[in-house]
């Protein structure tokens, strides 16, 4: 048996800077696969990744053992991943108009998703905070845990999941009319 | 599918097929940028420090550095001993260490202050502060007082990695125990130019390089104590950082090239021709007025004393260059674009100021979103006479978003063509993409320079701005011709990356480098004298055998092709080389050499036979000069300083 993410995670939190690369390392690739999911974008989720393994240190004080560790690195992911849908947002109306860089690549960016498995696609239509359940659902999160990480209750979560289901049944319908 | 509703089974399987892998090279990237965030969050300020390890450096500093300076199986036989050591620390054995340990409870005062984990440490079991080491050296704790987790780590390190290894590793700060991380800096080079015969390759092409970064990432690596990898080592960059006094351009011509014929100090059957190119200085009171875009990288990578501050306090430096009438913008970059500061007159040098200190490291980096909105800035600001360039501080890898590197470099091509050009600045080490640097200015037109001092930022940005920012010359290509009845053999050194073809010479659509006003441009070749005994290779015996017929006391014949900035035709100039030609004073020929020379031995002594380091050093001291800004005399001593590591063995 190796040593548990809890352990690791307290004695991060005391500042063993071991334990916390141990733990980042450990898991990385989940976090990434998470932020693909939330995301959609291969660029976007190297993004998101990269926005939580720096933010990672300082929400780590915080960590008292309370919850798993998946649980509560879920929980900085998908709060990191709200922020930066946020300063998107922004970024968007402050960038209107500049350069036609910008335009080229939301084109790349729509040949990429093209490709993509039509699944993947159509979750990028859900709205977020379905996405964001459908993304944590997807990664053997109970509903309960699920409801953890959003701060919601356990009823929103199956609610949301079953609207999830309804969306992307139509979407499938339309794509095959 | 007949099922109507959605298996969330079925769904799992279909986005884990198209979910990608993580980059490895990203992740190593984002894994270090965590470690460093997790190393400045555990800094609180005040504290003092009882280690050797320089503020800020991140935990993994050590190791990295440590196994930048092993190379070959060493390095590898390391990196497997680090990785087991990493396994041991997740066994059963290993998970009680977590607790024990002095590192887990080592807080002496007992309050709930997080560990130390910027302190080694060996040094939280030294007694007092008086015995706390002073030098590097005897930073290393003694093994006994170390922590029973980190000495068994050692004893299989030393298992597996032979006797050679465990030496430098007992020096480097021993709380870097555990990451296994490659340096990600990652440089642009090529194998050194070959030996070529005259016979059969009589002409040699290449562009002109003014770029100075690899002397600076040369010392950066020997100040830390380590021979730099041979790959960060490009000698015509080293011998282009010095300048040299050549003679003036007369009249207005451009440049001027002087050529200097010597014997070679590392091989007594050659001799090496340095040609020396030396810039016009125009009188800087009539020198058009300034655009300077700054682009500055404010990731979260930044965030280093190295980093971030010292670009702040080199852009103070050179504000002080500029005129009233010159114009300043600055766009970050991370996370997001943006303009930190709109176009201001240089003149208000509080408001251009009070911009850059508040500027702060955070975010991930937009490299390319960052690049487009200074294009944007710049070409708003471009007027008629004007000179405009975009400035780009970075640390490293540029996040490019969908794009790669090769559409980054029309982008600035398309750019330079507009008039807009591009410089590239360097800062930190450890994800330094100086082969994205090099390309980036290559392609603007401009020059990299790696900042690793406030005193190279002095020299770059204060001393030869001039240079820096005004070109006189584009497009600068040099052809010699080797006589055959007079040179058995040739070699260029370094250019390995500025090399071009014979026919680029006098297509003008071939971009090469620029000269900036007052700049010196060197370059060395070896040549060997026909019946030399240093001839390497012998003639054919079906050859066409050496033209007897030509008469000619001439070594070769030297063409530069150059436009005159804005220009789209080149013109020529053309001199002979000839056996007895001594232009350069000979304190600045024999210091070139002793650079080139000293290059080679840290590219590997293929080249240099017998000669040492101490040669090196002696010739180079020999010919210091006056060495008015003492860059001599900090060569002499970096030369000592691998001499010594050198000798110490690798």
């Amino acid at each position: 048996m190796v040593t548990s993410d809890e352990d690791l995670a307290l004695a991060a939190a005391r500042g063993d800077g071991a334990a916390f690369a141990a733990l980042v390392g450990r898991h990385y690739d989940r976090l990434f696969a998470l932020a693909w999911r939330l995301t959609g974008e291969r660029a976007e989720a190297e993004d998101l990744t990269q926005d939580i393994c720096l933010a990672l240190p300082r929400k780590l004080a915080g960590f008292r053992g309370e919850a798993r560790v998946t649980t509560w690195l879920y929980r900085v992911a998908v709060n990191a991943a709200h922020d930066r849908r946020r300063r998107r947002a922004t970024h968007a109306r402050a960038a209107d108009g500049w350069g036609d860089w910008e335009i080229a690549r939301t084109e790349a960016a729509a040949e990429d998703r093209a490709r993509l498995d039509w699944l993947t696609a159509a979750m990028r239509e859900l709205p977020d905070d379905l996405r964001d359940t459908l993304a944590l659902t997807l990664d053997d999160l109970t509903q309960a845990e699920v409801a953890q990480v959003l701060g919601v209750a356990e009823g929103t979560v199956a609610w949301r999941v079953s609207e999830a289901k309804k969306k992307l049944r139509a979407i499938r319908a339309r794509e095959e009319a | 599918m007949a099922d109507d509703d959605f298996d969330l089974e079925a769904l799992k399987a279909s986005v884990a097929r198209a979910a990608p892998r993580p980059d490895p090279a990203t992740r190593a990237a984002h894994l270090r940028a965590a470690q460093e965030s997790f190393a400045a969050s555990q800094e609180s300020p005040g504290r003092a420090r009882q280690g050797s390890e320089r503020p800020g450096t991140g935990l993994w500093t050590g190791v990295r550095e440590m196994i930048d300076r092993l190379t070959g199986r060493g390095a590898l036989t390391l990196t497997t001993a680090l990785v087991a050591c990493g396994l041991l620390v997740l066994t059963p054995a290993g998970r009680g260490l977590w607790q024990p340990g002095p590192r887990i409870t080592a807080p002496a005062t007992g309050s709930d202050m997080p560990a130390t984990a910027a302190v080694p440490a060996g040094d939280t079991v030294l007694p007092a502060p008086e015995a706390a080491p002073a030098s590097p050296a005897a930073a290393a704790p003694p093994a006994d007082a170390m922590p029973e987790m980190a000495t068994g780590a050692f004893a299989r390190m030393t298992g597996a990695a032979g006797p050679a290894a465990p030496a430098p590793f007992i020096a480097a700060p021993e709380n870097s125990l555990w990451m296994p991380e490659q340096s990600r800096d990652s440089f642009a080079n090529a194998p050194a130019n070959p030996l070529q015969v005259t016979a059969e390759n009589p002409v040699s092409t290449f562009s002109i390089d003014v770029d100075t970064a690899s002397w600076s990432l040369v010392r950066r690596s020997l100040n830390f104590g380590a021979l730099p990898p041979p790959d960060a080592v490009r000698i015509e960059e080293m011998v282009n950082y010095f300048p040299y006094a050549y003679p003036a351009p007369e009249g207005d011509a451009a440049f001027r090239p002087t050529i200097t014929v010597m014997p070679s100090p590392w091989n007594p059957g050659t001799q090496l021709v340095e040609i020396g190119i030396q810039g016009r200085m125009p009188a800087t009171a009539d020198r058009p007025p300034l655009n300077l875009v700054f682009l500055i990288d404010t990731s979260g990578s930044m965030d280093a004393p190295d980093r971030l501050p010292l670009l702040k306090a080199a852009f103070r430096l050179m504000l002080t260059q500029l005129r009233p009438e010159d114009r300043v913008a600055i766009v970050t970059y991370a996370g997001s674009a943006g303009v930190a500061l709109e176009p201001t007159p240089a003149g208000e040098a509080a408001t251009i100021t009070a911009a850059l200190d508040t500027l702060a490291a955070s975010g991930s980096t937009a490299g390319q979103a960052g690049l487009s909105q200074a294009y944007a800035v710049a070409r708003q600001m471009a007027g008629d006479g004007d000179v405009t360039r975009v400035i780009l501080a970075t640390d490293g890898d540029f996040n490019v978003g969908p794009s790669s590197t090769a559409e980054l470099e029309s982008f600035i091509a398309r750019a330079r063509d507009s008039g807009v050009f591009l410089s590239v600045l360097g800062f930190g080490r450890g994800n330094l993409n100086d082969a994205l640097m090099q390309a980036l200015a290559q392609n603007g037109n401009g020059t990299a320079a790696y900042i690793d001092t406030l005193a190279e930022a002095q020299k770059v940005l204060v001393d030869q701005l001039t240079g820096t920012l005004f070109p006189i010359a584009s497009d600068v290509k040099v052809q010699v011709e080797w006589n055959p009845a007079t040179v058995a053999e040739y070699r260029l050194i370094g250019y390995e990356t500025r090399a071009l073809e014979r026919a680029d010479f006098n297509n003008d659509r071939v971009d090469a480098g620029d000269l900036g006003a007052g700049h010196t441009v060197t370059a060395i070749y070896e040549i060997t004298p026909v019946g030399s005994p240093a001839v390497l290779v012998d003639p054919l015996r079906y050859g066409p055998g050496a033209a007897p017929g030509e008469e000619s006391d001439e070594l070769g014949f030297l063409r530069l092709r150059w436009k005159t900035p804005g220009e789209g035709e080149s013109r020529l100039l053309e001199t002979p080389i000839r056996a007895g030609d001594a232009g350069a004073r000979p304190e600045d020929a024999g210091f070139a050499a002793a650079i080139a020379g000293f290059g080679q031995l840290l590219r590997g002594p293929d080249w240099t036979g017998d000669w040492s380091w101490d040669d090196a050093l002696a010739l180079a001291a020999a010919s210091r000069g006056d060495d008015p800004y003492g860059y001599r005399s900090e060569a002499l001593a970096l030369m000592r300083i691998a001499a010594t590591l050198a000798d110490g063995g690798r």
